[in-house]
This record gives C-alpha cells, sequence and structure tokens, in this order.
C-alpha cells in the first residue's frame, strides 16, 4: 500500500500487517453487512435470477468440459495403476469417490472463481470507479441490497449445481474411458461405485463443501469489487486478488473440512 | 423478451444442477440399494476383527443383511464389541454364529451370519455368543512356516541318523 517504503523494513512490516488485519476487520463487517441487506434479494428474486445467469448458467460449458475430461483422465490413469494389482474392478469407486468428495467441490470452485469471481469483482469495482454506487446512495438506493447480496446469494446458489454437474460429468467420463474404450466389466463398475458411495458420507460431504466454497468464493469477490481503488489500475488489481485469495481460500478450507469429515477410520 | 429468456436459462440450470445431485444419489450412491430404515441392533463380541470397519456389511450366504455400525474395544472382556444394524426384513436365530470373513484374497472385510436351528429369534439389543475372529494372515503364516520348519526338521534328520 505504502509507496516509497521499503517493505522488509520493519517499519513496512509493521504498516502492511496493520493493513491486512485493517482489510479482514472491513471483509468480516461487510459480510455481515450483505448478510443482512439480503432482505431485497429476498422480496425481488428477480435480481438474484439475473445473476444466477451471469455467474452460474455462463459456467455451465467450462464446468461441464472440464469435468468430463477429468473424468476420462481419471479413468485412464486409474485403470494403470488398478490394472497392476489385477483389481481394476474398484476403477468406479476410484473415479466416482475422487471426484464426488474431492475433485468435484474443488476444481470447479477453482473454475468458478477464475470464470465467475473475477467477473463480479470487475463488474463492482467498475461501478465503484465510474461512481455508479455513489450514485445509488445518493437516490436513497442501498448499492449493497441492490447490488451485493444478488451477486453474493447468485454464487452461493450455483456453486453446488456446478459442483454437482462437474462430479456427474466426471464419472459419466470415467465411464467412457472405462466401460466403452478400455472394457472393463458395466456391472462391477457401477455395483462396485454404488456400494462404495456412502449418500450421506461422500455426496452429502461433497455438497457441504461447495457451499462453503461458493460462500467464500462470492463473499472475496464482491469484497474486493467494493473495495477497489477507483482506478483501472485498482480494478485490475482487485481481479487479480480475487482469483488469487479464494484459490488459496478454497484449497485451505478443503484441507480443514477434509480433515474434519474424512479423518480415517 | 429478454428477461423471459434468462428465467429460462436459470431454469434450465438449477434443473441441470439438480438433476445431476440426484443422479449422483441413485446411479453413483448406495440410495437406491441398502438403506434398511427399519432395522435392529444385535452385538457381537470377538477375539480379533482384523481390518473390520465400520459401515462394513454384514452378509448371510452372500446377501447384504445390514451393517456393521460401531466397533469399540471393551475393557470387560478385552474383546472388540461390533454393533450390527440388521434388516427387519430378515429374523436370525438365537444361536446364529457371526465370523469376520474377507471377500476375495485381500478384498475388504466383512461379518457373515450363519443362523441356527434355535427357534427363538434374536430381538433388538441381543448378543450373538457364537462368533469366529478374523483370519490374521501373518499368524497363518506363521503356522504354515513352523509346520513346514518341524517337517522338514524331521526330513532332514531321517538321513543323519
Amino acid at each position: 500500500m505504502m509507496f516509497g517504503r521499503n517493505p522488509l523494513s520493519v517499519r513496512g512490516i509493521g504498516a502492511n500487517t496493520i493493513d491486512a488485519i485493517w482489510r479482514l476487520g472491513f471483509a468480516a463487517r461487510f459480510f455481515g453487512l450483505t448478510v443482512t441487506h439480503s432482505g431485497t434479494s429476498l422480496r425481488r428474486p428477480r435480481l438474484v435470477i439475473r445473476e444466477v445467469y451471469y455467474t452460474g448458467v455462463l459456467s455451465l460449458i467450462i464446468i461441464i468440459v472440464s469435468g468430463l475430461f477429468v473424468g476420462m483422465v481419471l479413468g485412464f490413469q486409474g485403470y494403470q495403476t488398478l490394472n497392476t494389482y489385477g483389481s481394476e474392478s474398484a476403477l468406479g469407486v476410484l473415479v466416482a469417490l475422487s471426484l464426488v468428495r474431492e475433485l468435484g467441490p474443488v476444481v470447479s470452485a477453482l473454475l468458478f472463481a477464475s470464470r465467475a469471481g473475477s467477473a463480479i469483482t470487475a463488474e463492482v469495482g467498475l461501478m465503484k470507479a465510474t461512481e455508479q454506487l455513489a450514485a445509488m446512495e445518493m437516490m436513497a438506493v442501498d448499492p449493497i441490497a441492490r447490488v451485493m447480496a444478488p451477486r453474493f446469494w447468485a454464487g452461493v446458489i450455483s456453486m453446488p449445481l456446478l459442483a454437482a454437474m462437474f462430479s456427474a460429468m466426471g464419472v459419466f467420463g470415467g465411464y467412457l474411458v472405462g466401460v466403452v474404450l478400455i472394457g472393463v466389466d458395466e456391472g462391477t463398475f457401477w455395483s462396485q461405485m454404488q456400494a462404495a458411495v456412502d449418500v450421506r458420507e461422500d455426496i452429502m460431504n461433497g455438497v457441504i463443501k461447495s457451499i462453503v466454497f461458493g460462500i467464500t468464493i462470492s463473499w472475496i469477490a464482491v469484497f474486493e469489487g467494493y473495495d477497489a481503488p477507483p482506478t483501472a489500475e485498482g480494478v485490475s488489481g482487485a481481479t487479480t486478488r480475487t482469483v488469487v485469495t479464494s484459490s488459496l481460500a478454497v484449497l485451505a478450507l478443503d484441507f480443514v473440512m477434509t480433515a474434519f469429515m474424512f479423518r480415517g477410520m | 423478451m429478454q428477461r423471459g429468456a434468462l428465467d429460462l436459462w436459470v431454469g434450465v440450470f438449477v434443473m441441470a444442477g439438480l438433476g445431476a445431485l440426484v443422479i449422483l444419489a441413485l446411479k453413483v450412491g448406495n440410495m437406491g440399494s441398502f438403506t434398511a430404515p427399519e432395522s435392529y441392533t444385535v452385538y457381537a463380541e470377538f477375539e480379533n476383527i482384523g481390518g473390520l470397519k465400520p459401515r462394513a456389511p454384514v452378509k448371510s450366504a452372500g446377501v447384504v443383511v445390514g451393517r456393521v455400525t460401531g466397533i469399540e474395544f471393551d475393557t470387560q472382556v478385552y474383546k472388540a464389541r461390533v454393533r450390527l444394524d440388521l434388516d427387519k426384513r430378515y429374523p436370525f436365530s438365537k444361536d446364529t454364529s457371526a465370523s469376520v470373513l474377507t471377500s476375495g484374497l485381500l478384498g475388504e472385510q466383512y461379518v457373515g451370519l450363519e443362523t441356527g436351528a434355535d427357534s427363538v429369534m434374536l430381538k433388538d439389543q441381543d448378543k450373538i455368543t457364537l462368533t469366529q475372529s478374523a483370519v490374521v494372515l501373518e499368524k497363518l503364516i506363521g503356522q504354515f512356516l513352523y509346520g513346514k520348519a518341524a517337517e522338514g526338521g524331521g526330513t532332514t534328520e531321517a538321513p543323519a541318523k
């Protein structure tokens, strides 16, 4: 933040630390404001539906294509290793568990952060830079209720749906490679998968993960846009920070949640 | 016009997302197969359960009749106390025997039940008394090696005499 001050000097480190804590506190207060100002989104669901279109529907192609390819690669790689131990019948289990528990929520969250999160930050940041948010306030329209909350909730709604589609497409991709291409027996592929994947333990935990990721990414994206310096440089920096911060947050949160959910019985 | 098209796409998106969840639950998960809403609980004590884990299946004649829902160590008798939730549709006699078995050579472990001849059936919270522990591969190999050594000792000593 402070130009002309050596970031490695004691004063620089102190200033950066205080700045980071200040921003964290502001972000937390902003999160609370967004949640308490969500009444407008409930009364006017059109606002949220419009944002679900921009964040969710437009992310469909990348999610579906990535899911399909990740599943197909899992099919190839899993078969390679499992075949060494003569247990290629467990291919379905491997593909389904890795997708439903980890890859589905995490990879779709990373894609969502770069595809939709950056767009939200850029849009909100430009609205601030061109003083549209200030104009709303002049007209007694609350920008947090009118602009931030619908985008936030659209992200929270879209994320679990996108993650579920990613996992489903991935399983289909694994089926294409494993059963159709390589020739693993179709019956054992599905029956072993169904015996090993538990609806509550595996699928519900994956959904919980993706809801948490949705909250995190939408919060970071909306906040970075709201907090962006009102310059072209500021908006570009905020967009970059959104992608970097939310990707790191997703990976860190995933580790914590995995440690709680699957602590290896 | 614009709004209508937008709503349609959002509707399609939400439907597809929920559809994917349903597919995951039914096709990938075990929602369709064993859910056992009606079950009764019995306990079995084993000397050694090997690698048995919670949620492992309980099978009788190869058919899944229940799940292992809890494993704990009982310091009263120094044995493993395994909680089995069995489907209400399948009653078992009081002298049913339970054993920890392995599917395949190195596959997952499950509890196998073999019903006895008693006309009294197991009730909720009952205990299965006839149990057989898991086969521990190391012990088996150890026994085999001891047996071989004893045999081998006999044959190598024979020509010396």
